[in-house]
């Protein structure tokens, strides 16, 4: 199986412990973690489709899950006016799910609204859409609940976004009216697509992801990972055609969810070989974050600062 | 078939629940585990534990769990304490209060029935502890998991709680000091999540502590995914999920 998709040379691949093949059902491309299965898809629904960020599957696969009974609320996060500022919502509704549909590139700490899904609205099965930063906490979250009591047993699913970096709010406004020359609230949508932050609206503006990064925040200069590696299915636009995302399928929950969703008609399904730039590209940004990330690491300890205990390549 | 249960109560390791100054709010926590309460019973034996057991001295045991934290003007807390040390092979600080010292560091004496009674350090630093578990009070799933833990021997999920930077003298100041001082933030909201006071509100994808509050604990620390990761745990997770 290896062979077949990898594109990265055997002596690569042999190093790379984490993320590389190791099991037979699961495949790997070094840079993208352990997965079971990676396609294209995006979602059936055209209401859906109209208000995406991409393909969609995201909201899809929540609108499934609720409406099916996977989850009975999600936590997630939202534009909450015209300054573009994150909102953490629990989502208790397809209407409500929909309401939080699109990308903000801006710092949302909705892991805090787990404990009010699980306390104050008493969900019993909650869904997660994170960063793959969020997802890492969500995982540490379950595994060590210091400070969370009976939250960890009730994620029913989690859902992680690919991420490069994201920004402060600040820096997110200094970019779109520094750099893009326009006001936030004409802003509709935000992009970041082959190396550039791009805003529509009332004109479409964009700028360079080099400029735009020195805004990025400085924690994500030690993340290693582009694609959410411990999501139960990572989401995400790179690798894939426009209008479609690329996904990663990795646990068994993952799978049984994803394809119930497929075939109750929520999302339609591709072969992502066959797409343009397809999974080429998206190792090497994978891989180029995380030798960015050891780099970072090392500079940091050569500089006698602490770094997070334990990382992932 | 009663030498065979004679071999596996052999076999099957003792465990004691010591408890010193505290409001037993971490007792509550592990008893708090219900239905796996049972599964615990069926990992360890439970020789001592004074919410469940009518037994007035502890014996030696294989794990002990030390809630609390020690007086120094009071011998007979610090005696308790180092003969659980001298009496156990493994020594988890269950707790805010014995990990952290927790709201005990506010402590200045003074109050009836006992008003010498003023100094409360961590345990860790009259004896030495095996494992830390901040936090007030601990998920209760922390007691399933460390005890599980420890009978499986599984090593690299204890190896995370027995390093002494999870314990001791813990506050919100360390996620400034050790996580925002060094770019490390990611502001995901997980500190802010598992403190128990809801001392901490984030602004601006920010933690923001109201120091009135924060108890000490030291949960939002060890909750951070930045202070450590534990990977390898995670990895095996996946494989079940």
């Amino acid at each position: 199986m290896r062979g077949m998709l990898c594109a990265v040379p055997e002596e690569l691949l042999a190093g790379a412990g984490h993320g590389s093949n190791d099991g037979g059902a699961i495949m790997g491309y070094r840079g993208f973690g352990r997965y079971k299965e990676a396609l294209a898809a995006k979602t059936m629904d055209p209401k859906i489709m109209s208000v995406g960020q991409d393909g969609g599957v995201t909201t899809a696969l929540l609108c499934y899950s609720i409406d099916n009974g996977i989850i009975d609320g999600a936590v997630l996060t939202r534009k909450s006016g015209p300054k573009w500022v994150p909102e953490q919502v629990i989502a208790t509704s397809k209407k409500e799910i929909i309401e939080c549909t699109g990308s903000i590139y801006a710092l949302s700490p909705n892991m805090y609204k787990l404990k009010d899904a699980v306390r104050e609205y008493a969900l019993e099965k909650v869904g997660y859409v994170g960063l793959p930063c969020q997802i890492d906490a969500l995982r540490k979250m379950q595994l060590y609940p210091f400070g969370a009591r009976g939250i960890g047993e009730r994620i029913a699913l989690a859902l992680g976004i690919f991420c490069s970096e994201n920004f402060h709010m600040e820096g997110l406004r200094t970019i779109i009216e520094g750099y893009c020359k326009m006001p936030i609230e004409d802003v509709n949508k935000m992009h970041i697509t082959k190396g550039k932050f791009m805003v529509e609206g009332k004109k479409h503006a964009e700028v360079g992801m080099k400029k735009a990064s020195r805004y990025a925040q400085d924690g994500d200069s030690v993340c290693p990972d582009l694609v959410a590696e411990y999501a139960d299915i990572s989401i995400g636009s790179i690798g894939s055609e426009e209008g479609w995302n690329t996904v990663f399928l990795r646990t068994r929950k993952g799978i049984d969810t994803f394809y119930g969703a497929v075939s109750a008609g929520y999302i339609e399904t591709d072969d992502i070989n066959k797409a343009k730039p397809g999974l080429e590209l998206l190792e090497k940004l994978a891989l180029s974050k995380k030798a960015a990330a050891k780099e970072n690491i090392e500079k940091r300890k050569a500089m006698g600062l602490f770094v997070t205990r334990d990382q992932y390549y | 078939m009663k030498v065979y249960d004679e071999v596996v109560n052999m076999v099957k390791p003792k465990f004691a629940y010591v408890h010193l100054a505290a409001c037993s709010g971490c007792e509550i926590s592990f008893i708090d585990n219900f239905e796996r309460l049972l599964d615990m019973m069926d990992m360890v034996d439970f020789e001592y534990i004074t919410l469940l057991k009518d037994v007035q001295e502890m014996p030696a045991v294989d794990i002990v769990f030390i809630d609390g934290a020690p007086c120094l003007q009071s011998e007979e807390s610090v005696k308790m304490l180092k003969e659980a040390r001298s009496k156990a092979g493994f020594l988890v600080a269950w707790g805010g209060c014995s990990a952290t010292s927790c709201i005990n560091n506010f402590s200045r004496g003074g109050q009836m029935a006992q008003p010498q009674h003023e100094s409360f350090p961590q345990v860790c630093r009259i004896v030495k502890v095996d494992a830390f578990v901040p936090g007030s009070p601990p998920g209760p799933e922390m007691a399933y998991n460390i005890i599980k833990a420890f009978v499986e021997g599984d090593t690299e999920y204890l190896r995370y709680l027995t390093t002494y930077e999870v314990g001791g003298f813990a506050c919100g100041c360390d996620l400034m000091k050790n996580i925002i001082e060094n770019a490390l933030c990611i502001g995901c909201g997980a500190c802010a999540m598992s403190c128990p006071t809801r001392a901490i509100t984030m602004v601006l994808g920010r933690p923001c502590i109201n120091w009135e509050r924060c108890v000490k604990c030291g949960a939002c620390y060890a909750q951070c995914p930045r202070s450590f990761l534990p990977v390898p745990v995670m990895d095996r997770m996946m494989e079940g999920l």
